[in-house]
């Protein structure tokens, strides 16, 4: 990799133990990943929050570099554990609570927006098209390749972290332009949000760093949104083109079968307990849409609603928080389906979800089953 | 060879050919391999130079090595084949040497040879 005077000075230390900890990183994650140099990114956006996902050794390594490190871009930041304001519901264990917060406080030392939130394209402006950005959480990185006109690796938590303090990230594959060598052939009818979902799984299964994907038609957000959580959960490919790509690509059909596969893979139960909606979380327009569906009715279980706060507090002024939680919603800000530990299996057998991103880890981390329904299904057979 | 992270050290080597997974199969206090189905099967890496092809498993895996850094249990070195970004930042958080080798070169090295590795010199690596 070739580093400038600055870079270099950096990385032998003159600038400091965080700014030489920092460029190591960088180093060694564009060494391993085949860049030639490093590229300033303007925004940042920060996984390893959750106290579930990083633990003490985490927790620690946060608190002892938030000392001196300070952030030198717009830096954003993942979902934790809970939301403070209504914690004392779930019966979590004060540790879980101690330590959650010395990560929150280690990270807002260090300079970073608290947004807690999966979904910084939804929530932030976004910047012009072509700006290189470092995006930890792997549906958002998707979403901005993809959809936003960004440019960003998937980056690691520690990449990231390292992007936010010196400003710079490896120039790897997905920054530059690329013809990828798979197309998928969307051949499912009437697809909704999970049939997206899981032909974001597929991808991110057949895809190594992008796919072509065809024979979409027009998506809604909440489609993009579920396609790129999907992707993000399964591999390591960080972008969809849309269109048949070049003739040579290899062609790789998403119909039925490969769908059922997908499906018997991620849905092991026939009901859940509860219902979770939100992973990625909710964003104003999903919130907007489920208070019109819901239409007076009322859900006949637990129905968890995960959401950035800033996406509540407008809910909240336009009435449609009122209306969800008439209907029996619990609403979250600041956490996630994805790695709540809100939801544990001493209490709870199976969730309900149109998530997928959501259904992968509920099942493989929290250790619960999965019972997977599009909204439109949830609201059918779950409320009255 | 690729250079990851750069440093000097001199050590004995412990290898395996079982990737390793950082997160849950290393005992943090003891640098002890925990898994059962592991060819270091309660063996230290302490102040080893651990010469695996990769690691593989959760990202998190890299706050393990930065952790078995600070507690004094960490290996002098790795040396993989192939490069993996959980053992790749967790040896930048750490500050542990770590290169990745061409496979004719890292199936010449052997368990307990004597290696010192330079990232610096021309000749990085000496078999002692």
């Amino acid at each position: 990799m070739e580093l400038t005077r600055e870079e270099e000075s950096a990385l032998k230390g003159e600038q400091g133990e965080i700014m030489q900890m920092a460029y190591r990183i960088l180093v060694a994650t564009g060494e391993a990943t085949d860049a030639e140099k490093l590229v300033p990114i303007e925004w940042t956006h920060l996984s390893g929050v959750n106290y579930n996902t990083i633990g003490d050794a985490g927790e620690e390594f946060l608190s002892s570099i938030s000392k001196d490190a300070r952030v030198k871009v717009k830096t954003t930041l993942n979902p934790m554990g809970f939301d403070i304001d209504n914690v004392s519901n779930y019966g979590l264990d004060e540790n879980f609570i101690s330590k959650q917060l010395s990560i929150r406080n280690s990270y807002e030392t260090m300079g970073v927006i608290p947004s807690f939130s999966c979904i910084p394209y939804e929530i932030f402006d976004i910047p012009k098209d072509g700006t290189q950005v470092a995006f930890a959480e792997s549906n958002a990185a998707i979403h901005a390749n993809s959809y936003d006109n960004l440019k960003t690796n998937k980056e690691s938590a520690f990449s990231a972290l390292a992007s936010a303090l010196t400003g710079k990230s490896p120039y790897s594959s997905l920054r530059k332009e690329d013809s990828p060598n798979v197309t998928i052939r969307m051949k499912v009818e009437d697809p909704n949000e999970l049939t997206y979902g899981m032909l974001g799984f597929f991808a991110g299964k057949v895809g190594d760093v992008s796919v072509n994907i065809s024979g979409l038609g027009e998506m809604d957000n909440r489609q993009c949104k579920a396609m790129c959580g999907g992707m993000g959960t399964s591999g390591t490919c960080a972008k969809f083109i849309f269109g048949e790509g070049d003739s040579d690509a290899e062609k790789i059909d998403f119909d039925e079968k490969a769908m059922q596969n997908v499906h018997d893979e991620l849905n092991t139960s026939e009901k859940g307990d509860i219902i979770t909606l939100g992973s990625p979380q909710l964003g104003l327009e999903e919130i907007s849409e489920l208070a019109g569906k819901l239409k007076g009715r009322t859900f006949e279980k637990r129905c968890m609603i995960f959401t950035p706060r800033t996406v509540k507090e407008q809910a909240n002024k336009i009435g449609y928080t009122n209306e969800l939680e008439r209907a029996g919603c619990e609403i979250l800000s600041d956490c996630c389906t994805c790695l709540t530990p809100l939801i544990d299996k001493d209490n709870v057998d199976a969730v309900t979800t149109n998530s997928i991103k959501g259904a992968f880890y509920l099942k493989n981390s929290n250790g619960v089953g999965v019972n997977l329904k599009s909204l439109s299904q949830i609201i059918e057979d779950e409320t009255r | 060879m690729k250079v990851l992270v750069s440093g000097k050290v001199e050590g004995t080597v412990l290898k395996s050919n079982d990737a390793i997974n950082f997160l849950g199969t290393v005992d943090k206090k003891t640098g002890i391999i925990s898994d059962k189905n592991h060819e270091l099967y309660e063996k230290s890496i302490k102040d080893t130079i651990l010469v695996f092809p990769s690691g593989v498993g959760s990202s998190v895996g890299a706050y393990t090595i930065y952790s078995i850094k600070s507690n004094g249990t960490a290996p002098l070195a790795m040396i993989c084949q192939k490069a993996d970004l959980t053992v790749a930042t967790g040896c930048a958080l750490a500050n542990i040497p770590l290169v990745i080798l061409p496979n004719e070169e890292f199936s010449s090295i052997n368990n307990g040879m004597r290696l010192s590795l330079d990232t610096d010199s021309s000749h990085p690596l000496q078999y002692q």
